[in-house]
Order: structure tokens, then sequence, then C-alpha cells
């Protein structure tokens, strides 16, 4: 079996007064794809932001690979390698497609890895022929599927162990989705990526998952591989959309 | 009217406007970084014109030497204030950041105060003062030299924005500060940077200025009022338009002097400020607020 490469303990995440993460203890190994699912404010995002360090937890460890990251700044978890697709893209919509994706690169030395980051452009390039073509327009006026292969590009520009993925689905037609999906499988199956997901269709997300967790409230209520997710009664209730007295 | 002299208040206006122009920038570079107008701009102005006459008066260093020098000590100025005053309470909402930009500048103007004095100051003009005929209108040398650095400073500026990593990543926290930090900008250094590129070309301004309009401990009041003012006109968080803004307010107000009464030449700039606030609010080169959903 793989090792842990990210392990979630007794994380406890506040808005204010809010208790928006309860007690939350979860892991991914190595070369695996794991799915958070739950309905609308159930702690999902915020367990994501929590990991990358926009958010500070109350309590609790979070350890990639054998090093505490909880107190550490976003800045200093991408170095970590971790990178995180925010829910909305959040592509840098003024800047050419290039220059988003150059962005990415942000934190590795420019000058000695030069070479390393021209060639990772190709690889994005290839791997998303369509930002190819848009090289040098705005990411702006990109599609909603185009953008969310350029802020997967631009996340993975920066060479990650582990990447976080906010809602890469939403609001993208249903055909889009299937692409943007098989695009994870295939990075976690051709360059090893150990993929953290969010997703708010639990269908589509525990069909490449290995493993899932459900969420509900702020606190991980269930979880188990992601075949017996979905032939959960209660998973497929509340998140599956089964109407099971049919 | 004859066109000589129209001439001689364009470029007057133009030599002018060049620095609010500058002062401008300066705003629009913090804002677009932290979102907070900041009001000490007019004393990095101020700061850049009053040390270039120290270092030139009282220490006797050479101009061509003074000018970087004081520059440099606004920016740097410019980074303590971030450092001291900004950095402590991030986080805070902006209307809270903005009252302490005010408090920043009156602290900066005592200090300025206490250490030089209430004079007024001059500085020779970096080329002698044997004004130069071009068509029929007289134009100090010194006006050569306003226009020629803020053009060089302007086109620094592009070039640093559209072509370094470093410039980039400023405009990627000005566009989103979050998608910024998770690609691993750290947002924190880029308000400091702005802050002392802010600096930098507010102190530019104000030396180059200096020999021009002379300079005191509160020459930032106005100047500050001013670029804010060119800022608004041009359209607030637009390079573009704040430049264009301080000229065309430079402008605005040498004809206004000129033409009606010198009299009016501060209010001009207000008055212009106000007519256009009322008639499109989002400044001459600003756009509507329009997101796609």
């Amino acid at each position: 079996m793989q090792p842990t490469l990210l392990a979630l303990k007794n994380v406890d995440v506040f808005y204010g007064r809010i208790h928006a993460v309860r007690r939350a203890t979860l892991h991914v190994r190595q070369g695996e794809i794991v799915a958070l699912i739950g309905g609308n404010g159930a702690g999902k995002t915020t367990m994501l932001c929590t990991v990358s360090g926009l958010i500070r937890p109350g309590q609790g460890s979070i350890m990639l690979g054998d090093q505490d990251i909880v107190s550490r700044t976003p800045e200093q978890i991408v170095r970590a390698g971790i990178s995180h697709v925010p829910e909305g893209r959040l592509v840098f919509s003024p800047l050419s497609v290039e220059d988003n994706l150059r962005l990415g690169a942000y934190t590795r030395p420019r000058f000695r890895q030069r070479e390393g980051i021209a060639t990772d452009l190709e690889a994005m390039f290839d791997m998303f022929p369509v930002l190819r073509e848009r090289r040098a327009q705005p990411a702006g006026t990109l599609s909603g599927g185009e953008q969310q292969m350029l802020a997967i590009g631009r996340a993975l520009m920066a060479r990650p162990r582990l990447l976080l993925l906010d809602e890469p689905g939403m609001g993208l037609a249903p055909m889009v989705v299937k692409d943007i999906f098989r695009h994870i499988v295939n990075l976690r199956d051709r360059l090893g990526l150990t993929v953290l997901l969010v997703e708010q269709n639990a269908r589509s997300a525990l069909k490449i998952a290995d493993r899932g967790y459900v969420l509900e409230n702020g606190r991980v209520i269930l979880q188990g591989t992601a075949a017996e997710l979905l032939a959960n009664r209660d998973v497929q209730r509340a998140y599956l959309g089964r109407e099971l007295d049919e | 009217m004859d066109s000589s002299s129209l001439l001689q208040y364009l470029i007057t206006g133009l030599t002018l406007g060049s620095t609010y122009g500058l002062t401008a920038l300066g705003f629009t570079i913090i804002f677009n970084t932290t979102g907070v107008i900041n009001f000490a701009q007019g004393e990095f102005v101020m700061l850049g014109g009053m040390m270039s006459v120290f270092l030139v008066r009282v220490l006797g260093v050479t101009v061509p030497l003074a000018v970087p020098l004081a520059a440099l000590g606004t920016m740097l100025t410019g980074a303590l204030v971030e450092r001291l005053a900004i950095r402590p309470v991030r986080g805070c909402p902006s209307i809270n950041l903005v009252i302490i930009t005010i408090g920043v500048s009156i602290l900066i103007r005592g200090l300025a105060m206490l250490f030089w004095g209430k004079d007024t100051h001059v500085l020779e003009p970096f080329s002698g003062d044997q004004p130069v005929m071009v068509l029929g209108a007289a134009i100090m040398p010194q006006a050569f030299w306003v226009l020629a650095i803020s053009v060089i400073l302007l086109t620094g500026l592009k070039l640093f924005f559209s072509l370094t990593t470093q410039g980039k990543a400023m405009l990627a926290c000005s566009f989103d500060p979050k998608a910024a930090s998770l690609v691993g900008i750290g947002v924190q250094r880029m308000v400091m940077l702005s802050f002392m590129i802010s600096a930098l070309i507010g102190a530019v301004g104000g030396i180059i200025l200096t020999p021009i309009t002379m300079t005191s401990y509160d020459k930032g009041i106005m100047l500050g009022l001013k670029g804010f003012a060119a800022c608004i006109l041009g359209g607030l968080g637009n390079p573009f338009g704040a430049a264009a803004g301080g000229l065309i307010l430079g402008v605005l107000e040498s004809l206004g002097a000129g033409f009606v009464s010198s009299a009016y030449k501060d209010a001009l700039a207000f008055i212009v400020l106000l007519i256009l606030l009322f008639v499109k609010p989002s400044g001459l080169f600003g756009q509507k607020d329009a997101k796609r959903v």
C-alpha cells in the first residue's frame, strides 16, 4: 500500500462563531484520487482552503508527508508541493493564457528552472491543445471549460505532489465535465499525481475516485471506497438523487 | 488669444500635469494591490522634493547624485510605511486603512516640518534657467526634464508590468489576491513592493517639479489632492487613465490660469472633478463594473 501523503487529524475550523469544520480526520495516499462529497455548506471548500493555508484551523494537525503544514502561509504550502485549483477557477482574466500558466510556476526558481518551466508549458499545451491556440488571448475571454483547463494547468505548473480541485465541473456542460474528469484521471495515471477532489456532482466524482468522504455540517459522516459509497443507500438517497421507493 | 501663448500654457500645463499624472499613478498602483487610497501619496512627492533640496543644499551632494538618492530615500520611507502602518492591520476594512494613511501623511508632514522647518526651499534647475524659445513660447529647460523623465518612468513601469514576472505577479494580486496566493505569490510582499514603487514614482515627480514650483513641508497636501483628482478623472484603478487624467488636469489648470484667472487655479481641478463625478462617475477612461457570471 502506498504511503500517506496528506493527513488531517481532528481539524476544527471556525468562521467567526460558526463552526465550519468539526474534528475532521481524513487522509489521502500517494497516487490516490479521493473525493469529498456533501451538500452546500457541508464544509468541503473550507476543508480545501484550510489545507492550502487560506484559512487557519482552530485546532488539529495537517501533515504533508512528514511535515506539519498547519501554520504555514499559502505561499509556503505551494512550495511544499500542494496546488489548489479554487472554486470558480479564478484565472487572472486580463492576463494572457500563457502569463497565467507562467505565474503558476511563480514559486519555482525562474532562472535555474527556465528550461524546465518551458518544457512544462509545452506539456500543458500538449495536454490542453485549446490553450495553445489561445495562448496570447486574455484568460477572461475563454469559455468556462477552457478556463477550468487553464486553472488546472496553472496549478500543475508549480509541479505539485498533491492537487486540490474544488468543483471543477461547476457550471459546465456535461460533456465538458466528462472531458475534465478524463484529464484528472490521466494526470494520476501518467504523472502519478495525487488528487483531493471536491464535487457537488457526487456520482461523477465517485466514478473516478478511489475513495471518498461524505461531509455533512462540517463533519465527516461516512467514508469508504468509491464503490462502497456508490452502493450506499444513504449516499444514494442524499447525493445521487435516487428515489429508493421507485 | 494668440498661438504662442496657447503653446506656452499648454507646455506649462503638460509639465505640471505630468507630475500630477505620476502622483495619480502612485495612487493607482497601491489601490490596485490593496484596494486602499493611500493619502500619504502626496507626502511621498513632498519628501522627494525636500530630500533632494536637503541633499544638495545642506550636504552638498551634486544634483545627478541627489536625485536618485532622494528617490531611494523616499522609496525606503514607502517600505517603512507599509511595514509599520499597513501590515500590522492587514485584513481590516479598507476604510480603516485609508484613515491610517491620512494619519501617516500628517505624521510625515509633521516630521518634515520639525526637521526642515517651515520655510520654502528652492532647488536649481537641472540645466540652467535660460528659457528656450519654441514657436514664440518661452520654455524653461526644466520643463523638458520633467517631460522626459516622466516619459521614461512611464515606459519603465509599462515594461515592468508587461514583461517581468514580478510585475505580472503584482497585477495578478490586483486581479485576484486569493488566486495569487494560491500560486504562491506572497501578497504581502507585493503590497510592500507597491508602496515602494508608488513612493518612488511620487518622489521622482516631486524632485523634478521642485525647481519649477519650489517646495516646503506642506507641499504634499495640494499635490496629493490634485493627483487624487487626476486619478478619479481618468478612472480609478486604470494606470493609463491616471497618467492621462494628470495631463488633462494640468493643461486645464494652466489654461484656466492663463485665460480666466490664476486665482481660481487650484479650484479648477476640483470643479472639473465634481462635474465629472456628476456626469460620468466611473471616470473618463474607467469601465463600468461589468462582471461575467
